[in-house]
């Protein structure tokens, strides 16, 4: 897919301000297929990578997500050949990269410490790759900086890294990856070391770039929100394995263990005792979702999810407010029920009459609840 | 009224006497001048120590043998004999070091940084030897086992002077390698196509380039002193050459010494001047913030 037949498919508001009005004629999109099979890395007695296994499609987006020491740097990094495989093998077009140095595997990298080379200025270095690439002074230059025009830093062309800010440094890196028309563009946490505005605002233009060049990507972050609001898909990663890969709607709506409805959106653990296929919570009967998993054990926790939850208050009820986060439209309550804290979002206008201490009667209001093996507990199939 | 306390002693221990002398009863303050005192005094007590050898080196390189003021030694020194000759071979020698010990430590340097981070303890212990081990001893060592051939070559010096100059590069170098991204460069430059040795030489070297000069500066005044291995060697460098010619005429011998100072002080300058104009033209091109 060219990047003018993509440049057919966006609108304006989907291609975002920046680079709204920018022809990417210079940079081709290659959208590579990306296989990653059975992936071990063991660092001493750690491994980082054990088994882990994704396929990515020619163009998509996707996005590495999990919490510290999960592995999905290190995923990144042998994709890009930096760190060697103890198993496994990474696939792109068909040819195994086993024996593929860094240096001609062709693929952009974004890091998430500014890797801009301190003794060249912006344009020299975005040109770098091409000059590694032994292409002529006036060609190299006149690409870096259609490439600085297209992250709007066209004015900052003879800047220093030491001059110039975290985000304008982090776009260069980004034209400096796309340089080389790779086949793969890797981006290691690039936005972490930004402030929030800097990042909401990157987060998006890097989403637009990559919808117009069509480049296969593959996103490392911790962030839940930036992972689910940039991807085409979203691979939780726990102790080195894929434990879920799926569009983020499906991964909120239906995650498929407890890990991924506990680490991508918020849930509170209600222990309940199963009954064929209900559980009661809160003396109310609830079906048990279908993807989850543990549906076999008859000791087990209700994940509910903020908006699985309404409140109404009750001075005769036994659940009270102990905490009340505002944020934004939404107020984030605490309700404590019994032993059991429950989170539950409210309209902000509602929430603002329900002070800590107010006494609330919670009713679950999703057509179904996911569970999971109730915490202490060894599994027992039933 | 208890949380009253350490908010008083907050407030005492904030405030700033103002210009009136409020406050100057205050310990602290009367201790300030005491300590520019003895400051100054340490200060004087180095100066001297190291000002008066050099002023009377400077006085005794510009007097004849009656003790009267001439520009004698310094006119004589290019026409004595033998002097052209140390004169080249030390700058060759001095050369050849530079070249090797970069050569050799560069490479090392990073890769020590990049792979073996665990080596750099080692590495700093073994920065020690060539200091602690006396050069008599290290020279004596190295004359007994080397082949005939190079025992007749001056670059047998270079080889030795590399060694000893290996704790001033190193520790330069590994300076230089920490205030840098080492690893984050190196992933940067080799994800972009560039081959180890166009990323040596395009992004490492360049981000040294302080420790680099300082590194050079040392070798060539280290190579400039030497005089144990050199003499034992049986070469007339400059240090040598000085040595010898005292016998003869020791303000000539003097004058040499004091334009060898001069000459690496002129060199120091010139690195750290050189240095600061490239960061500022830097800077110039492209506007400061």
């Amino acid at each position: 897919m060219t990047s003018t037949q993509d440049e057919g498919s966006l609108t304006s508001t989907q291609a975002g301000p920046l680079i709204a009005d920018s022809s990417t004629d210079f940079v081709r999109g290659q959208g590579a297929r990306v296989e990653l099979e059975q992936l071990v890395r063991v660092f001493g007695r750690t491994r980082a990578l054990d088994g882990f296994s994704l396929s990515v499609e020619p163009g998509e987006f996707v996005a590495l997500l999990g919490p510290s020491g999960c592995g999905k740097t290190t995923a990144l990094r042998v994709v890009a050949g930096f760190e060697r495989l103890d198993g496994g093998r990474v696939v792109v077009n068909a040819a195994d990269l086993a024996r593929v140095s860094a240096q001609k595997r062709d693929m952009g990298m974004v890091f998430q410490s500014y890797s801009l080379f301190p003794n060249m200025n912006a344009v020299n270095n975005v040109a770098y790759g091409l000059r590694m690439r032994r292409q002529g002074s006036r060609q190299r230059k006149k690409k870096a900086s259609d490439l600085l025009e297209l992250v709007g830093l066209g004015d900052q062309a003879t800047k220093y890294p030491h001059q110039m800010s975290g985000g304008q440094q982090q776009r260069v890196a980004l034209a400096r990856a796309l340089a080389i028309e790779p086949r793969v563009l890797l981006l290691d946490e690039p936005l972490s070391a930004l402030d929030a505005r800097v990042r909401a605002e990157l987060r998006e233009e890097i989403r637009n770039l990559q919808l117009r060049l069509s480049i296969t990507t593959l996103f490392v972050t911790h962030d839940q929100e930036e992972a689910l609001s940039m991807a085409d898909r979203v691979c939780v990663m726990s102790s080195g394995r894929n434990e879920q890969t799926a569009d983020p709607a499906t991964l909120y709506a239906r995650p498929a263990t407890a890990f991924v409805a506990e680490f991508v959106g918020v849930s509170s653990r209600v222990p309940v005792e199963r009954t064929g296929n209900e559980v009661v919570i809160f003396g109310q009967r609830c079906p048990v979702r279908s993807g989850g998993t543990s549906t076999a054990y008859e000791l087990v926790d209700a994940l509910l999810r903020p908006e699985d939850v309404a409140i109404e208050v009750d001075s005769g009820a036994k659940g009270f407010v102990t905490n009340r986060n505002f944020l934004g439209a939404t107020t984030r309550l605490t309700v404590q029920v019994g032993e059991i804290p429950i989170r539950v979002d409210v309209r902000s206008e509602v929430a603002g009459d329900i002070d800590p201490g107010t006494h609330v009667r919670t009713k679950i209001i999703s057509r179904d609840v996911l569970v999971a093996p109730r915490l202490g507990t060894n599994p027992t199939p039933s | 009224m208890a949380s009253m306390i350490p908010a008083i002693a907050v407030e005492e221990a904030l405030s700033v006497p103002d210009s009136d002398g409020e406050g100057a009863g205050d310990p602290q303050r009367r201790r300030v001048p005491r300590i520019r005192f003895w400051r100054g005094i340490v200060l004087l007590v180095a100066g001297v120590y190291f000002l008066i050898p050099l002023y009377a080196g400077m006085k005794f390189s510009v007097q004849n043998d009656a003790g009267h003021w001439s520009l004698y030694a310094i006119k004589d020194i290019p026409s004595e004999t033998g002097f052209g000759a140390a004169f080249w071979l030390s700058m060759r020698i001095a050369g050849s070091t530079m070249v090797l010990a970069m050569v050799l430590l560069v490479p090392t340097a990073v890769y020590v940084h990049l792979k073996l981070p665990k080596m750099r303890r080692i590495l700093e212990f073994v920065t020690i030897l060539p200091i602690v081990i006396p050069p008599i001893v290290l020279s004596l060592g190295i004359l007994d086992v080397m082949p005939e051939f190079l025992r007749a070559s001056p670059y047998l010096m270079t080889l030795v002077y590399v060694i000893f100059v290996y704790p001033f590069v190193y520790r330069s170098l590994d300076a230089g390698l920490t205030a840098i991204d080492l690893k984050t460069l190196v992933e940067a430059s080799r994800s972009l196509g560039g081959k180890w040795i166009s990323t040596l030489w395009h992004v490492i070297v360049p981000n040294l380039r302080s420790a680099l000069l300082s590194a050079v500066v040392l070798t060539i005044a280290l190579v400039l002193g030497e005089f144990t291995f050199a003499s034992l060697d049986l070469w007339t460098t400059i240090p040598v050459w000085i040595y010898q010619f005292s016998q003869l005429d020791g303000h000539v011998a003097t004058a040499v010494c004091m334009l060898t100072l001069l000459g690496t002080w002129v060199l120091l300058i010139a690195v750290v001047s050189v240095d600061r104009s490239q960061s500022r033209r830097a800077r110039r091109r492209t506007g400061a913030l």
